[in-house]
């Protein structure tokens, strides 16, 4: 049977799973949105492209599914970069389709015309500009391939009006050979013993774990190795939810402002058993004097990875849970336990602390209540800067993909839209955004969108009237002059606002206050935007200035 | 160092961009970039020759190897190999220079391809160090015009990867 292009993408969706997509219409992507209207899959219309794909990411890594997002040519296709870039630095796969201006104009300045394929070359896993209906079925096949499997990340799919509605036979194709492509690597197994034996004789490992044991689905694996060896476990930001923080062996997250524990037992051990993390330079902090004492183990599905910003002793290149379930089976757990006696004294010695004043709330007393009310089995998103860090410190998640924040890209604005995508993917979760007033202004218009389909996410707004974490580095490093971050002066009044859309709004400005309107809030069955107004120049600590070593920690 | 990489692409729209973008985002440097179709037509040939150290040049292969349109890739810098770049030379060529010239010409084995009233047009294929010295020799008469192809290089013996 002959179909139009725009019902061939629908029908490749329906093959892929796909039951939700985000987007907004426009004009060269018309096709394709007449033939959704009249398909089951569920499109939620955001209220600016850039809400449509943080929604696909903040789907995906709640749900572990690909995301979609969906926009028009021009300035549709240009909103949807930002977030195309942030999926792209965390390693998220979410499938951008745009629309094209037809094959016949392209490159002629049409109306709402843009290379967005040229535009997103450097932050997409690959993209397509589909010139040929005939292709258009093994072209949606492979980048549901490319997206989800290797190393994840955003695919592009732009796709020219007259293409849209050209007809081809449809088929959907067995799974398409690409022979540039290899998602899957053996594993050699002597580098497997060497590591085991490395792991066996180390006197002071720690394990450093990042977004990839959460992609790859490895938590279960990575406890393993913890317990049966004794290792403590820190994570990156990305990496939070793959260990449960409660956990004895767990120091929470490490780097820039990281737990004291956490950069202690990095800077001081004698073997690093790195899985699936980067090493950002927001964990290294300097760089040539990382770890100085330590060996290597690095597990990564991506060889670039290996060897890029520190030496390894060990590279295990593959997919991260299948190289645990290798090392399991080999592993020899350190006789010594003197080591673990030192971290575990660190630990107690040193815990994440702030100052309680009377009668002002503290935006980490906040975070420790959304804790306590939910005992982390809620999904939690940020936004970026100061609440982020209180987050990703107070907030001591327990399962994967219950904390969804911006890491590599740093994207004020990702938190609410995000947390919309994972509402819709998990219907019967408490979705918790933690928020600054700065970054909630970036995208709050999605606040429509959350009403408008009844997801009924919570907007916890750290208001301290701040850029704060900007303010933050202007006080500690640059002599307190304040340049263009106090933001008091036109802040929206926050309940206002929520009410202007049909959410709830709720403020409170005493510490006795937080409780009621949080428990309001989980209460209310829609979305709510609670103001917490609460300490204006509250630092994030412990910090470790830039380009200082981890050991250079500055307060808490 | 520098490193001549081999690398086999898909021969599509787009795929120059990707790899030369892949260059100029992540810093590293081409020193020149030569690309054809092969005996495949859906196949091209990249030869590339990058400057770096070690560490930089494994980063680019790593790199390069993850785009989807890279088929294969090989650092080749250390296998025995030939290559070849492809030189067009103007020279001011009065009469009374000519035979001097064409004498040059012999010894390097290149060919005139072209004769004007005041000048000869030279083709020269060799490698880098043979497009250098037949340069350098022909400059006193005065260089117009000067075009090059960036290296094309094979590896020696049997088919790369069959051994």
């Amino acid at each position: 049977m002959k179909l139009t292009g725009a019902e061939i993408i629908i029908k490749a969706f329906e093959h892929e799973g796909v039951d939700i997509v985000f987007g907004y219409p426009g004009g060269q992507i018309l096709p394709f949105y007449d033939k959704l209207f009249d398909s089951s899959i569920r499109h939620i219309l955001v209220r600016h492209e850039q809400g449509a794909a943080h929604a696909a990411e903040g789907y995906a890594r709640a749900t572990g599914k690909p995301g979609v997002c969906i926009a028009t040519s021009g300035p549709g296709a240009t909103n949807l970069v930002t977030g195309i870039a942030n999926a792209y630095m965390d390693s998220i796969p979410i499938i951008a389709l745009t629309g094209q201006v037809p094959t016949t104009k392209i490159g002629s300045d049409a109306f709402q015309e843009a290379d967005i394929t040229g535009i997103t070359l450097p932050i997409v896993k690959h993209s397509y500009l589909v010139r040929d209906v005939n292709t258009l079925a093994g072209i949606v096949r492979s980048a549901f391939h490319i997206a989800t499997t290797g190393r994840p990340g955003p695919v592009l799919i732009d796709l020219p009006n007259d293409v849209s509605t050209a007809t081809a036979e449809f088929e959907y194709p067995p799974p398409v050979a690409l022979r540039g492509y290899q998602a899957r690597r053996e594993i050699d197994p002597n580098l497997i013993y060497q590591a085991a034996k490395a792991i066996g004789e180390a006197k002071k490992p720690v394990i450093y774990s990042g977004g990839g044991v959460i992609s790859s689905g490895a938590s279960e694996e990575l406890r393993e190795l913890a317990e049966r060896a004794q290792i403590p476990v820190t994570t990156t930001l990305l990496g939070k939810g793959a260990f449960p923080e409660t956990h004895p062996l767990s120091l929470g997250m490490l780097g820039m402002h990281g737990t004291k524990y956490a950069n202690y037992a990095i800077s001081y051990s004698d073997l690093i058993i790195a899985i699936g993390a980067r090493f950002d330079d927001r964990i290294t902090g300097r760089l040539d004097t990382f770890a100085p004492h330590a060996k290597v183990i690095h597990i990564d599905v991506d060889p670039a990875e290996i060897g890029k910003n520190v030496r390894v002793h060990h590279p295990l290149n593959g997919d991260v849970r299948a190289v645990l379930k290798e090392l399991l089976l080999r592993l020899e757990a350190p006789e010594d336990q003197e080591w673990l006696k030192q971290v575990m004294a660190w630990k107690a010695e040193n815990p994440l602390t702030y100052a309680w004043v009377d009668g002002v709330i503290k935006p980490q007393y906040v975070i420790e209540q959304i804790w306590d009310l939910t005992r982390g089995n809620g999904i939690v998103t940020t936004e970026v800067g100061q609440n982020q860090m209180w987050a990703a410190q107070y907030y001591k998640t327990l399962a994967p993909r219950t904390f969804i924040s911006s890491g590599g890209l740093g994207t004020m604005g990702f938190g609410l839209p995000a947390a919309i995508g994972a509402q819709a993917g998990c219907p019967d979760k408490l979705v918790f955004d933690i928020a600054g007033d700065g970054s909630i202004q970036m995208n709050s218009q999605e606040l429509a969108t959350a009403v408008a389909y009844n997801l009924p996410v919570k907007v916890a707004i750290l208001n301290n009237g701040y850029l704060g974490m900007v303010r933050q580095w202007q006080e500690l490093m640059w002599n307190r002059r304040y340049s263009q971050t106090d933001l008091n002066v036109g802040t929206p009044d926050f309940v206002k606002l929520a009410e202007a859309y049909g959410a709830l709004g709720l403020r409170a400005t005493r510490p006795e206050e937080v409780r009621p309107a949080l428990e309001q809030a989980i209460a209310t069955p829609k979305p709510v935007v609670i103001d917490f107004v609460v300490a204006r120049e509250e630092n994030v600590f412990p910090f470790v200035p830039p380009g200082q070593p981890l050991t250079k920690m500055v307060g808490g | 160092m520098r490193h001549t990489l081999s690398v086999l692409v898909e021969n599509q729209p787009g795929v120059l961009t990707r790899v030369a973008g892949l260059f100029a985002r992540r810093g590293y440097n081409i020193e020149s970039l030569a690309v054809g179709q092969t005996h495949d037509p859906s196949v091209s040939c990249m030869t590339i020759v990058a400057g770096g150290d070690d560490l930089v040049i494994e980063q680019v292969v790593n790199q390069l190897d993850k785009l989807i349109d890279v088929i294969e890739i090989r650092d080749i810098t250390q296998v025995k190999y030939v290559d070849r770049e492809l030189m067009l030379l103007k020279v001011k060529a009065e009469a009374s220079m000519r035979g001097e010239i064409m004498q040059i010409v012999d010894i390097f084995r290149a060919r005139i391809v072209d004769i004007g009233q005041e000048t000869l047009t030279i083709e020269c294929t060799g490698d880098a160090g043979k497009a250098q010295a037949i340069e350098k020799s022909l400059k006193p008469f005065g260089i117009l015009e000067l075009a090059r192809t960036g290296k094309i290089a094979m590896v020696r013996g049997p088919k790369y990867g069959d051994v």
